[in-house]
């Protein structure tokens, strides 16, 4: 299983969508690695700078309708090979929200008002996430203050995560 | 309890419930083409899994990039190519017989009502438009699905337009679909199939439904979906004639892959469309939409007219009784792309081509290519095209560049004046 921890990089926008994310020129790519210094290359967000600002984070919060158009797995892959194992948002679209299960990673959805918390209060500083995967807990943790916030993921969804992705399953099972 | 047709299709082809929120389909259909499939061939290989499980389900084609651009555009191609001839895959279709895959694959009759469909390529929902189910995947449940020909779905729940009245002359299914985006937003339909219905359809083309189920996913939306009817099967009769002794026989077979009348519904929306303006796309969302109208004059670099929203011979058609004997403006670029081999056949037959090449347009082959900035096509920072196409994100054709979508008919018009404009066809 993949490790579910580490800082925090916010990214306040709804939409932000999978060519943003890895724009096409780079699906001639045939490995994952390939792909780790163009994550979020064409993401336009006041202050947002992809080589600065994505340097040892492992978490995205962000808000609703993540990783809208394209079907490119390429998209959570770029995430990975830069160490972001989790994304934290309002929603997601279909497509993104199954890769990111498939690929044994974790794609959150929390209610409006708690991404609102979330930013309020952690976006700016020093913010670090773990998730306790067993627990349904986020645990956010800055300099001044640690919490918890409960969240909820489908079964599928877990089960494909803990088994590390979905060919792995459908293989023993189909 | 009525059921949907999407409702119908999972009934027919679960094949597990591992856990209360998941269904395993059975696919009959899993198409690929060489941008995503490649890795998922590669992976399958590096497990010990090059296996397929049925080749005559799997349908394949280079249509991203082709011809090949460079090393790695070949090599991808190479890896497709190699894998259909290991495994079988009689339908691979290579340059030459190559074509946009959501107008190619419906062409040669590969889809049915009631048929699951799964592509790694986001608009797959284009299929619907032949009362399927089809669904754009990753590259993973691609990868499932070449090996064991299931794929994993949420319930579908589904929203329904039913459309009344009468489109204008000028007025087409690209200008309701986004006006339909509009309504529902970028992300109204997540997670949702949506049902196009109402006469407003019943009149249309298949070429024109495939335009509305095209663009489903830029509402969020799994699968755009339109009932079987004597449309489709005059569309398939070719292909389905040794199945059935007439077409009434057809009809009434398909027929079962209707939704019930007293089927469940998250939401339906119902429209007049009678009064409907041509439409154009502003800014980087799809739903991001306004009467053509109200973007006159804004200045344009290229015009695309192409894709597999809108690079059909009826689109083909449309644009070309605009530009007859008329001259694209000298301040922009046309490029057009017949979405196939078939269709560029018809458009040279019936003298299109000659029209196009005429008023100052290039021809290219079949294929994606500015769609989505990777091959022909792309456009300069600070540069912006009026596109038939179904996506106008941020840099999409190229890096700073601007998309303005639109129905063939408004990008023809707007080819010549040199700007944005309204269609002559269009009787306001």
């Amino acid at each position: 299983m993949k490790t579910f921890s580490g800082k925090v990089l916010f990214l306040d926008r709804s939409d932000i969508n999978t060519d943003e994310i890895i724009p096409a020129k780079y699906l001639t790519e045939i490995t994952k690695e390939a792909l780790k210094p163009y994550l979020l290359e064409d993401l336009t967000l006041p202050g947002f700078n992809n080589t600065e600002d994505i340097n040892d984070k492992a978490v995205i919060v962000t808000r609703a309708n993540f990783g809208c158009g394209s079907s490119r797995e390429h998209a959570p892959w770029a995430l990975e090979v830069n160490g972001i194992n989790v994304v934290i948002a309002e929603s997601f679209a279909r497509i993104f929200r199954q890769n990111m299960y498939n690929c044994g990673m974790l794609a959150i959805e929390l209610p409006e008002d708690k991404i609102d918390y979330l930013f309020e209060n952690y976006s700016g500083k020093d913010t670090s996430i773990t998730i306790d995967i067993e627990n349904d807990k986020i645990i956010v943790t800055s300099a001044d203050k640690s919490e918890e916030i409960p969240f909820k993921v489908g079964e599928f969804a877990k089960t494909l995560v803990k088994e590390g992705g979905w060919v792995g399953y459908a293989d023993k099972n189909y | 309890m009525g059921r949907t047709i999407a409702e119908k299709i999972f009934d027919a082809h679960r094949v597990d419930m591992p856990f209360s929120d998941t269904h395993v389909l059975k696919l009959d259909r899993v198409f690929c083409h060489e941008i995503t499939t490649p890795i998922a061939i590669t992976d399958l290989m590096a497990r010990g899994m090059d296996r397929v499980f049925d080749p005559t389900k799997i349908k394949a084609v280079i249509d991203h990039v082709t011809p090949a651009k460079d090393s790695k555009t070949a090599e991808q191609g190479k890896i497709l190519r190699d894998w259909a001839k290991r495994h079988g895959i009689k339908d691979f279709f290579d340059i030459g017989r190559n074509g946009v895959c959501h107008a190619l694959f419906p062409e040669k009759g590969f889809v049915r009502p009631g048929y699951t469909v799964i592509m790694g390529d986001s608009h797959t929902c284009t299929h619907g438009a032949f009362g399927a189910f089809a669904a754009g995947v990753g590259t993973t449940d691609l990868e499932v699905g070449i090996l064991k020909g299931v794929c994993a779905f949420h319930a579908p729940k589904t929203i329904k337009f039913v459309l009344n009245g009468a489109l204008k002359p000028g007025v087409y299914a690209k200008d309701l679909i986004l006006f339909i985006i509009k309504e529902l937003t970028v992300n109204g339909a997540t997670n949702k199939v949506i049902e196009f219905s109402g006469p407003v359809v019943d009149e249309m083309s298949m070429e024109s439904r495939m335009t509305l189920c095209n663009m489903a996913i830029e509402a969020g939306g799994t699968c755009g979906v339109c009932y079987p009817d004597m449309t489709t099967v005059e569309y398939l009769w070719e292909f389905i004639k040794d199945e059935f002794n007439s077409k009434e026989e057809a009809l009434k077979e398909y027929s079962k892959w209707m939704s019930d009348d007293d089927a469940t519904y998250e939401k339906v929306y119902e429209y007049d469309v009678s009064e409907l303006e041509p439409m154009v796309t502003f800014g980087f969302k799809p739903d991001q939409v306004k009467p053509v109208r109200e973007m006159a004059g804004t200045k344009i670099d290229q015009i695309y007219i192409g894709s597999c929203t809108n690079g059909r011979i009826e689109d083909l058609r449309i644009a070309a009784s605009i530009l007859k004997d008329k001259k694209i403006s000298d301040d922009v670029r046309g490029i057009v792309s017949p979405a196939t081999p078939a269709v560029y056949s018809m458009a040279l037959k019936e003298g299109i081509i000659e029209i196009f090449q005429d008023s100052g347009f290039c021809v290219t082959n079949p294929t994606c290519g500015a769609c989505l900035g990777m091959s022909n096509g792309v456009l300069a920072e600070g540069e912006s095209c009026a596109a038939t196409t179904n996506r106008n994100f941020n840099g999409r054709m190229g890096k700073g560049g601007t998309v303005h979508l639109m129905s063939p008919a408004t990008a023809a018009a707007s080819a010549i004046e040199g700007k944005i404009t309204n269609s002559p066809l269009y009787k306001g």
